[in-house]
């Protein structure tokens, strides 16, 4: 790694705010290698690596943006991870860096899966590997069910939302209804449920405080 | 070519709403690959699920190995770009006007209403992993014995999916 926090603390000058935000604009090469380095060591969760290299040991945006740029990539659908080196990219260098940080994110994890492609082409039909495998997918459904049940705990009001994630899991599982349409009908019910509770609560709020 | 198209097409409109994460795709990834263009059966999905478990990097590159299966190399990046684009270039032109919206009414209400749904989702990741990998009884202890303890534990995946491996390979499950 030719960038190491040290190197790059130590060549600026004192800083005159310590508190001010962080604004140090990394090199495109920079990018690519911190991103790959980001990408390679993620076992089983990336984001809390993105985190700590860009907040804490580059020091190129505060926790404060970072939380806010993961808002909108949590909120938003797809990969929050690629949406993240999107964002993260674009904020210093534009589309290049886009590219660039999503490009070093994905093709260094990217060629190792194909290796292993190559290798389960080669080995897949042996009956230790089989096992290995089937062995692989029963922990690996364990660990899913595990982030399903910690992501209901989060859900508030769980009396209204969670008989949505029932009525998902059926037709996903026993109807094999197809996701686009199910989607956006369920998110249409959820979110309109959501909108109006949300609409109340701030009546409520804004009636309370007229009454003191 | 069309084969590639068609794989292009299919995962570009399955991002689209693929709210709460890859791991929230996965029963429509099968319903696709495996139910409607059986591009491959239930143990192959199974499998490369696992393999994708078991590497490093971001848990959307089982898309990787689902378009390799499908299509070779080509079909890899055919798979992955479909995957990132589409939401990347949403981003790209949104996160300078994030901050407007960022509070609007109707922008919580999509995030709540969203969670439950994601939920759903995630269980039903993992009915179709360990439905389609085949497991007998003892299979579905370790599902339920992984889940339990990264409920109460919290040890690393790594552990587990190591300890999957290692049951498999000693003929435990």
């Amino acid at each position: 790694m030719s960038h190491s926090p040290a190197d790059a603390r130590g060549a600026a000058p004192e800083p005159p705010h310590p508190a001010t935000p962080p604004a140090r604009q990394p090199g495109l090469w920079e990018l690519f290698l911190a991103c790959s380095r980001v990408g390679l060591s993620g076992f089983g969760g990336v984001l809390p690596l993105l985190r700590h290299l860009l907040v804490e040991e580059r020091r190129l945006m505060s926790g404060a943006d970072f939380n806010a740029l993961l808002g909108l990539c949590q909120f938003l659908p797809g990969s929050n991870v690629v949406n993240l080196a999107v964002c993260v990219g674009a904020r210093f260098h534009g589309a290049r860096g886009a590219v660039v940080a999503t490009a070093g994110l994905l093709l260094g994890p990217f060629l190792v899966m194909m290796a292993l492609a190559t290798a389960y082409g080669e080995w897949g039909h042996l009956a230790v590997v089989q096992d290995m495998l089937r062995g692989v997918a029963a922990a690996g459904a364990g660990l899913l069910f595990a982030t399903a049940l910690k992501m209901a705990r989060n859900v508030p009001e769980r009396w209204i939302y969670l008989p949505f994630a029932a009525l998902m899991l059926v037709a996903l599982v026993i109807l094999r209804l197809p996701l686009p349409p199910l989607m956006l009908a369920l998110l249409g019910v959820t979110g309109l449920i959501a909108y109006r509770r949300g609409r109340r609560a701030a009546r409520l709020a804004m009636t309370a405080k007229t009454e003191s | 070519m069309a084969l590639l198209a068609d794989l292009f097409l299919q995962f570009s409109i399955l991002t689209v709403v693929a709210f709460g994460g890859i791991t929230a795709m996965l029963p429509e990834l099968h319903r696709l690959v495996v139910e409607q263009r059986q591009w491959m059966d239930d143990t192959t999905f199974a499998h490369l699920f696992a393999i994708a478990q078991a590497a490093p990097g971001p848990n959307l590159l089982v898309v990787s190995l689902i378009g390799w299966k499908v299509a070779g190399i080509p079909g890899a990046i055919a798979a992955t770009l479909a995957i990132s684009l589409p939401m990347s270039l949403v981003i790209f032109f949104l996160y300078r006007h994030w901050e407007r919206f960022r509070d609007a009414p109707w922008r919580e209400a999509i995030q709540t209403g969203v969670a439950p749904l994601a939920v759903g989702l995630v269980c039903a990741s993992g009915w179709l992993i360990g439905a389609s990998a085949g497991l007998d009884l003892r299979g579905i202890l370790l599902t339920l014995a992984c889940t339990g303890l990264m409920l109460v534990r919290g040890w690393h995946p790594l552990w587990y999916i190591g300890a999957g491996a290692a049951a498999g390979a000693l003929g435990l499950v």
